[in-house]
């Protein structure tokens, strides 16, 4: 029988290792897997690579993740955002490394990482500073460069709604990167804010499907971290 | 350099009614964040736009009433809006499809400094302590098929925007179409750039004055 629902975040984070690769879903807040990231935080992996388009709020989610230190590298496309503080501290005082990508190439690497294309050329950034030192090559009279596949150990995403073989469903604009970051892991960890029985989510209607989930946690009221950021919690 | 450039002509509500008006009905338009983001709200009746929002939606609508604001429904500057009837959600991939592979229109988008052969910088001043931040402003430039730039004439320094060559990083090389200012609107074209419209009580002399590059008037404004 498949049933991949996983009884606690803790759970389903519990074999992350040190040095891993994880792409965490997420467009500022919305999409943003909070307790996944605090249960990673808990869990206690270091020495992380990063890919989220931002770097996180205040003192929680993700900006508490690197605020712990327990990451070495961030791959983002806008890692200032209103509230982001932990990330620019860190960085200007050296402590964390940043590769800055273009949002779209940051979705296509990541899409091409999961759809076995190992580079790929875009117009993207070229005659730019992000372009410098890549390969580049015309095509019909353009020149465009060369940009790698992110493939990753882990991905942590946040869902609307999964049955138990992992089909998802997202809310409004919180889906973003969710669904090509499921594919790009070899592991793919979703929170979910509702379970549904088998053909509970109409065929049509699925956006993500199962093949590319591995493990689901139920958290039917996940915490909105603005509003913690408004309360200036922290976490742990 | 005159540092009232940034006081006469335009108001910013002005400059982005200009702008609405040039953009056609049907088409598919992506606004950057700040000044850009004004131009919605002057869209001539009788014209259907669909604003896209890198972020994943098609169809955005205003700004929510307040109480009814979703985290989860949110635009590219990560502030709530709403979807108006037949819009629709979308991962990254298809969003940057879109951007990407030549879908949309048109884009409006901010800049720091404008080149007279239209490359934009508008994403960092390359100042070594700042946190360097791009988001979705290359591939727009890149991929979407008209790009106009709103923005002053000069700094709040009074230095030209509009230069011979960008100092700062660019974002994209030979990008821009058009400019809005407070003081014109200003076509790029293939031997430089070519005011088209004056700002109300402003001469081309001191829209010369204060651009840092090549820069002649339309015929039909002599």
């Amino acid at each position: 029988m498949i049933d991949k629902k996983m009884n606690s975040a803790a759970a389903a984070v519990a074999d992350i290792k040190d040095g891993s690769i994880v792409l965490i879903g997420g467009f500022g807040e919305a999409g943003s897997p909070i307790e996944l990231i605090h249960a990673l935080i808990d869990q206690g992996a270091t020495g992380l690579t990063v890919v989220s388009n931002n770097t996180g709020s205040g003192n929680v989610g993700l900006a508490a993740l690197i605020e712990c230190k327990r990451v070495r590298k961030m791959i983002c496309s806008f890692p200032k955002t209103a509230n982001s503080t932990v990330f620019p501290a860190l960085y200007k005082k050296g402590e964390i490394e940043l590769e800055l990508v273009p949002q779209g190439t940051l979705a296509e690497r990541i899409r091409a990482g999961g759809a076995g294309i190992p580079a790929f050329y875009t117009i993207t950034s070229v005659n730019t500073p992000l372009a410098e030192g890549k390969e580049t090559r015309e095509f019909d009279g353009r020149t465009y460069v060369l940009e790698h596949a992110i493939r990753a150990d882990y991905s942590l995403v946040k869902c609307q709604a999964a049955d138990r073989y992992g089909n998802l469903i997202y809310n409004k604009t919180a889906r973003n990167f969710g669904p090509i970051m499921c594919t790009a892991a070899e592991t793919t960890i979703v929170q979910t804010k509702e379970f549904r029985e088998l053909g509970g989510i109409d065929p049509e209607h699925v956006v993500t499907p199962g093949i590319f989930v591995q493990r689901l946690v139920v958290i039917p009221n996940p915490a909105e971290e603005s509003r913690l950021v408004r309360e200036e919690r922290r976490y742990p | 350099m005159t540092k009232e450039a940034t006081a006469f002509g335009w108001s910013r509500a002005e400059m982005a009614q200009k702008a609405a008006l040039d953009i056609q009905d049907g088409s598919y338009v992506n606004l950057g964040i700040g000044m850009p983001e004004l131009v919605a709200a002057y869209v001539p009746e009788g014209r259907e736009v669909i604003y896209h929002t890198e972020n994943g939606l098609l169809g955005m609508g205003p700004t929510p009433q307040p109480g009814t604001e979703d985290t989860e429904l949110i635009n590219a500057g990560k502030r709530p809006v709403t979807a108006i009837p037949g819009a629709c959600y979308f991962h990254h991939a298809d969003s940057f499809t879109m951007i990407r592979g030549r879908h949309i229109d048109l884009c409006v988008l901010g800049a720091m400094q404008v080149s007279e052969q239209g490359d934009l910088a508008n994403w960092s001043t390359g100042a070594l302590d700042a946190i360097p931040a791009v988001g979705g402003a290359m591939d727009l430039v890149a991929g979407v098929k008209t790009v106009f730039v709103i923005t002053q004439h000069t700094t709040k320094s009074g230095q030209p925007k509009l230069v011979k060559n960008c100092t700062y990083p660019l974002t994209g090389k030979g990008v821009v179409d058009r400019i809005y200012t407070n003081l014109a609107i200003i076509d790029v074209m293939p031997e430089g750039l070519l005011v088209k419209e004056l700002a109300q009580g402003v001469t081309f002399d001191c829209v010369r004055k204060n651009t840092d590059a090549s820069i002649e008037i339309h015929t039909d404004l002599l």
